[in-house]
């Protein structure tokens, strides 16, 4: 195994595998991508649902249907690629150490080292959730894996608490094997999730969505014998004398994801509390130079098409960077304003073009985001609705900007 | 008579507004693309879902291979297919695209395998 490489990938998802495929596209092509599973592809492997591809490639695909142009595409290209493939550390200087059962210990020194190591789900410990410690209680991904991946039937009696898209599509996933799913349970007033699965997961097999409520208890001893639901007053707190039991054998939580960063911290890549990425720069990169990062560790997105159009973007910067040996200098803050919950990236050259994500706190109707800079307006954007559950994203043009004064967006 | 519809042909999710009479679309209101008002019109004579599910596979790098139809079938014949492809069983290899099921149920839409397994041996 060479020791030195242009550029190191971590995570063989949809992040990593787009931006692998652009690096080399762009010239880039000494790579190795390191991926932890036996098979790239990353969460779409198990996602057989469809819908995947509106935006990338015009048509709608299963998730591994998608993953799999990509991968095709790594193997038509050689790229090197190592599955079941641990990175336990990345340093400050960019070496990649990594375990793996067929080449053992690896160290690699890379030019850039791209971030794709996508996210996880938020557990039951996080909610702190009272009861007993039965099982029969599953993430919604772990739900998925078993029952797609694994052949295995997770229950049969279900109840799920969060109205993440993962838990929905699982709803509708459930019933199609047989089982019976009771409700979706979401302690927000509003859902965290797409509209269409709402409409498609469950409103299309009778499951009812209750809102504002959670589960307060958790019954059983070796198995799930029953949760408490409660309904949830403005602060999210549960109404005492509320509490309903639903005999189930079967908790699937869709609690939220979190971007999974142990490695950039390692690195010493800063976190954004808001996003639990990356702080990043219109290049996506890091305030490590030359550590890049995009996809779901960065941000959490609803949809892959935008993930891997952002990891094409950061192949782009990433290339620019390893030819150039630098990237020109991001003194410009993005400030999330009013009504918005965060922002990506968070500064920019104010010199050329960038793509702004961003997600709104609240549920709003016929409202406009709104970006300024030194008091004056580059960008308004009408919209019909703004949900929490999807991201926004919009072009802004270099010309319209000035290489002073920090950015502020607003949703008014 | 007036019928709200969230349009599900796409992530943007169009609530859309529709204005209903003896099961003909008079209007509609709210969505951004031509295909909502497909979508209305064909939903209230007819709602039709895709569906996507797996099938257990013998010799294979994996236990299970995905597959989804190729067309929307019918709402209302949605357990129908889904116990027609509960009867499939498969060999490894397969390949995406792969019909396993043409003309489901006389539905006029395939079934498909949607990922690539090897077969043990051929590793």
């Amino acid at each position: 195994m060479r020791t030195e490489r242009q550029a190191v990938i971590v995570g063989g998802g949809p992040a990593g595998l787009a931006a692998a495929i652009q690096l080399y596209q762009q010239g880039v092509k000494d790579l190795l991508i390191l991926e932890r599973e036996h098979f790239l592809g990353g969460i779409l492997r198990q996602c057989i649902h469809d819908g995947f591809g509106l935006t990338r490639f015009g048509e709608t695909l299963s998730g591994p249907e998608y993953a799999h142009r990509f991968i095709q595409q790594v193997e038509d290209l050689g790229i090197e690629f190592i599955t079941d493939c641990t990175v336990l550390d990345i340093s400050h200087d960019r070496v990649v150490t990594a375990v793996s059962k067929a080449h053992g210990m690896i160290q690699v020194k890379a030019g850039a080292v791209i971030l794709s190591m996508g996210c996880r789900e938020r557990t039951r410990g996080a909610l702190s959730i009272p009861g007993t410690r039965p099982s029969g209680v599953y993430n919604a991904g772990v739900a998925q894996s078993y029952i797609n991946l694994q052949n295995i039937m997770v229950g049969k009696e279900v109840v799920i608490l969060g109205s993440g898209d993962i838990g929905m599509i699982m709803a509708r996933r459930l019933t199609l094997e047989g089982a019976h799913v009771q409700g979706v349970f979401e302690v927000q007033p509003y859902p965290s999730g797409l509209p269409r699965n709402i409409e498609q997961c469950l409103n299309d097999y009778n499951i009812p969505l209750h809102l504002s409520h959670t589960v307060v208890d958790i019954k059983g001893r070796e198995r799930l014998e029953g949760v408490t639901v409660a309904q949830c007053d403005e602060q999210l707190k549960p109404i005492p004398g509320t509490e309903e039991y639903y005999p189930c054998d079967t908790l699937i939580l869709s609690v939220g994801l979190i971007p999974e960063n142990e490695l950039s911290l390692a690195a010493g890549v800063e976190l954004d509390p808001r996003t639990k990425g990356a702080y990043v720069d219109e290049y996506y990169q890091t305030n490590v130079e030359g550590v890049f990062a995009a996809g779901n560790v960065l941000h959490v997105h609803d949809l892959v098409d935008f993930v891997s159009l952002e990891a094409e973007a950061l192949g782009n910067a990433a290339a620019e960077y390893l030819k150039v040996g630098t990237l020109p200098p991001c003194p410009l803050e993005v400030k999330a304003g009013q009504e918005v919950g965060h922002v990506i990236p968070q500064r920019v050259s104010g010199t050329r073009d960038f793509t702004l994500s961003l997600r709104v706190r609240h549920p709003l109707r016929d409202c406009a985001v709104v970006v300024r800079q030194n008091g004056k307006e580059l960008l308004r954007k009408k919209m019909r609705k703004a949900l929490p559950a999807e991201m926004i994203q919009m072009k802004l043009l270099g010309e319209k900007l000035s290489s002073t004064g920090d950015l502020e967006v607003c949703v008014e | 008579m007036k019928r709200t519809f969230t349009c599900v042909l796409c992530p943007n999710g169009c609530d859309i507004e529709a204005e209903l009479e003896n099961g003909q679309v008079l209007g509609v209101e709210g969505n951004l693309c031509p295909k909502g008002k497909e979508y209305v019109t064909q939903e209230v004579v007819d709602p039709r879902r895709t569906i996507a599910t797996s099938v257990p596979i013998e010799g294979g790098e994996i236990p299970l291979v995905s597959v989804r139809v190729t067309q929307p079938i019918p709402k209302g014949r949605i357990f129908d297919v889904m116990k027609a492809i509960n009867q499939v069983r498969l060999q490894a290899p397969v390949h995406i695209g792969q019909v396993i099921l043409p003309n489901v149920l006389g539905l006029e839409s395939d079934v498909i395998i949607t990922k690539e397994v090897k077969s043990v041996q051929g590793q």
